[in-house]
């Protein structure tokens, strides 16, 4: 039997009603997510299935909506917070940084705070400066906190799940232009280990390590670089926080090159972490210096001919991969 | 309070009359594909930026939102950059930077469209603060919607301006509506003018579809503002004629048909027509012709941006630092 394809969007809606029908205690809030079903579609059909107790239409109020998140987490609900587009974690940032991160710790482990936060993040549809940034680092950087990025339908379903039945703070950081992807995706609630890397194309010339929708990029750019007779392996992520660095590592013993590719500026972007990880643990495998390719060090432009300059694609990549097996 | 002389009511048409077309135009040009990403549209509202900018000279200051092409219109921006901007073209008031959300014109005293909800308040009490600071007195108004008062960032710009007796004024476009949430889902008030009173300031509900209420009330409170009284926060009861993003937007019935048109009945630009025309003002076959070269304005303003190249791809890193 052909297996059934689905939407991204329409992945994160199964995911999120999985979620609320196997946890009573979960709940789903943010603006415009019950009677609109999320300005994405992320969370359709929601309201009418389990009611206004559990899918819950907030003010426009960020730092009081992830407050209420927190808040409700200790004291034993499982919320799903969605925050509209990434760049509003601005709004939010000390519910995020000094409290949701934190409490655990400070209170010397006595509270656990079972937490989802789903985001949409990413360039590419003109949405210019406040509504397109990649700013995972900056949840990355804070411990307490864990990670994750979606690349495929399969993947925003899955990780969802996994993130709202772990119990810690989970961000689920979907990518809007993802939206309308198209791939296979279960019907049954099944869960992505979190904090696992997955290669989803064997190589032994060069290791690209990427995630979120930079995936589809790197797989484009293996097939040209293929076409050259240069076999690129490509990791998928997925969890940002924390790392899969063994997968990676290994691959890079193996291929000895390795490019990290993110749409998040490169400066100070994850990419320095990996490239930093891969020198420290597999420094004598390299045949050469790990490449990065990220975004320039600008906002995002609204003008289509200056976010195609800004965004990192498919080409970029070949070019980075050129220069890095050429020199 | 100031009664406005027939230029100036005549003047207060024409900004809303520009308003209107621009927006309408500016809509079909979404929707046939010529402007790239989120277009949010001020038609319906125009009496509230008409009557509050008139009392405004490009040395005042204002800050806008994420609907801001009416507020940069009232405040004299030129249609030829505005479309340039929309259309990402270099021309444009942000050289194709910013597009529809952040568009922005210093020299006219306007800090911006803005795609952060309530993150307004707060830069205008900083302009207030700025030409108090120079012994101006010059003011800083703040547009901003009933969404938008629910955000930390108002509260704390309102108490701030009310401590320090900035001259800030508030003006609250009340359009019924955050997105596709209903007011009284979003807050448990009804008028936003109401939370003025926390913070010890004067609060003023005003019709935001008639022009002349909007004018004289803001009038008021921007001469308080000028002679050092300090901030008030001026709600305005209005309506969005066309969807939260675009024209027909995503389709989501949020509103009825019957309560849409029972606005449109109060269309702010009709009723101030039959009103100019009652006072002699302005007559039916004249306020036509202000709608006809307003037209003609709009339509050479898309054809400059038409006709305007795109930004070199090398300005990508332009103006990232002084
Ligand atoms: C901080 C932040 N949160 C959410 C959004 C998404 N958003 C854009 S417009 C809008 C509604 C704003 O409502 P209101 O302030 O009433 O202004 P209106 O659209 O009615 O003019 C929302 C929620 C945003 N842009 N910024
Ligand atoms: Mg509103």
């Amino acid at each position: 039997m052909a297996e059934r394809e689905t939407t991204y969007v329409a992945a994160i809606a199964e995911g999120a009603k999985a979620i609320l029908a196997e946890q009573e205690n979960s709940f789903v809030a943010g603006e415009d997510v019950a009677g609109a079903g999320g300005v994405f579609g992320s969370y359709r059909g929601l309201l009418d299935e389990f009611g206004p107790r559990r899918v819950i239409d907030t003010p426009i109020s960020e730092e009081g909506i992830v407050g209420l998140g927190v808040g409700a987490a200790a004291t034993g609900l499982r919320p799903v917070i969605d925050i509209m587009f990434m760049d509003f974690m601005g709004e939010c940032m000390d519910e995020i940084a000094n409290q949701m991160a934190k409490m655990r710790y400070m209170f010397g482990g006595a509270a656990t705070l079972p937490i989802t936060v789903v985001t949409m993040s990413g360039a590419g549809m003109n949405m210019a400066a406040q509504h397109s940034q990649s700013l995972e680092v900056w949840i990355c950087h804070l411990p307490g906190l864990k990670v994750v990025a979606p690349s495929t339908p399969y993947d925003a379903k899955g990780l969802l799940i996994a993130a709202a039945r772990d119990d810690n703070p989970v961000f689920v950081v979907m990518n809007k232009l993802s939206l309308r992807n198209r791939g296979p995706v279960p019907e049954t609630a099944y869960e992505i280990p979190i904090g696992k890397a997955n290669i989803v194309r064997e190589g032994a010339d060069l290791t690209l390590v990427a995630y979120s929708r930079m995936v589809a990029e790197a797989l484009a750019a293996a097939d040209a670089l293929a076409a050259e007779g240069v076999e690129a392996e490509v990791v998928d992520l997925r969890s940002l926080q924390p790392l899969d660095t063994a997968t990676v590592v290994d691959s890079v013993r193996k291929t000895h090159r390795a490019i990290v590719v993110h749409e998040a500026v490169r400066f100070a972007g994850l990419g320095g972490e990996i490239a930093a990880q891969i020198q420290e643990f597999a420094f004598d495998d390299l045949d050469a210096p790990v490449g990065r390719v990220g975004a320039p060090f600008s906002p995002v432009p609204f003008s289509s001919v200056l976010e195609q300059a800004y965004l990192p694609d498919t080409g970029k990549i070949v070019a980075e991969a050129r220069a890095l097996l050429g020199g | 309070m100031e009664q406005p002389s027939d230029d100036l009511l005549r003047d207060i048409h024409r900004r809303m009359v520009r308003i209107r077309v621009f927006e309408t135009e500016a809509g079909r040009m979404a929707e046939a594909g010529k402007i790239p990403g989120a277009l949010h549209l001020y038609v319906g509202q125009e009496a509230v930026a008409a009557g509050v900018m008139a009392h405004l000279s490009d040395d005042d200051w204002i800050t806008s939102t994420h609907r801001g092409h009416g507020h940069l219109i009232a405040k004299g921006g030129e249609f030829d950059r505005m479309f340039a901007e929309l259309f990402g073209r270099a021309t444009g008031y942000c050289r194709g930077k910013g597009g529809s959300m952040h568009i922005s014109n210093m020299a006219l005293g306007m800090l911006g469209a803005n795609g952060i909800v309530g993150a307004g308040p707060p830069i205008a009490v900083g302009a207030a603060f700025s030409t108090k600071f120079r012994n101006t007195d010059r003011v800083a108004v703040s547009f901003f919607g009933d969404g938008a008062s629910n955000e930390g960032s108002f509260h704390e710009a309102a108490n701030m301006a009310a401590l320090y007796k900035l001259p800030a004024i508030f003006v609250c476009e009340n359009n019924g509506y955050g997105e596709y949430t209903a007011q009284a889902n979003h807050q448990a008030i009804v008028d936003v003018a109401d939370r003025a009173a926390g913070y010890g300031m004067p609060g003023v509900v005003v019709d935001g579809m008639d022009a002349v209420a909007v004018f004289e009330t803001a009038g008021a409170a921007i001469e308080r503002a000028r002679k050092g009284e300090g901030p008030t926060l001026l709600e305005a009861k209005t309506y969005r004629f066309f969807d939260h993003v675009g024209v027909r937007g995503m389709g989501l019935s949020y509103r009825t048909d019957a309560e849409l048109e029972e606005w449109r009945k109060r269309d702010p630009i009709h009723m101030f027509e039959a009103r100019l025309a009652e006072l002699g003002v302005l007559g039916k076959d004249q306020a036509a012709a202000v709608h006809e070269q307003v037209l003609a304005d709009v339509k050479a303003g898309i054809e400059f941006a038409e006709a305007s190249p795109f930004p070199a791809p090398e300005t990508l890193l332009e103006d990232v630092y002084a």
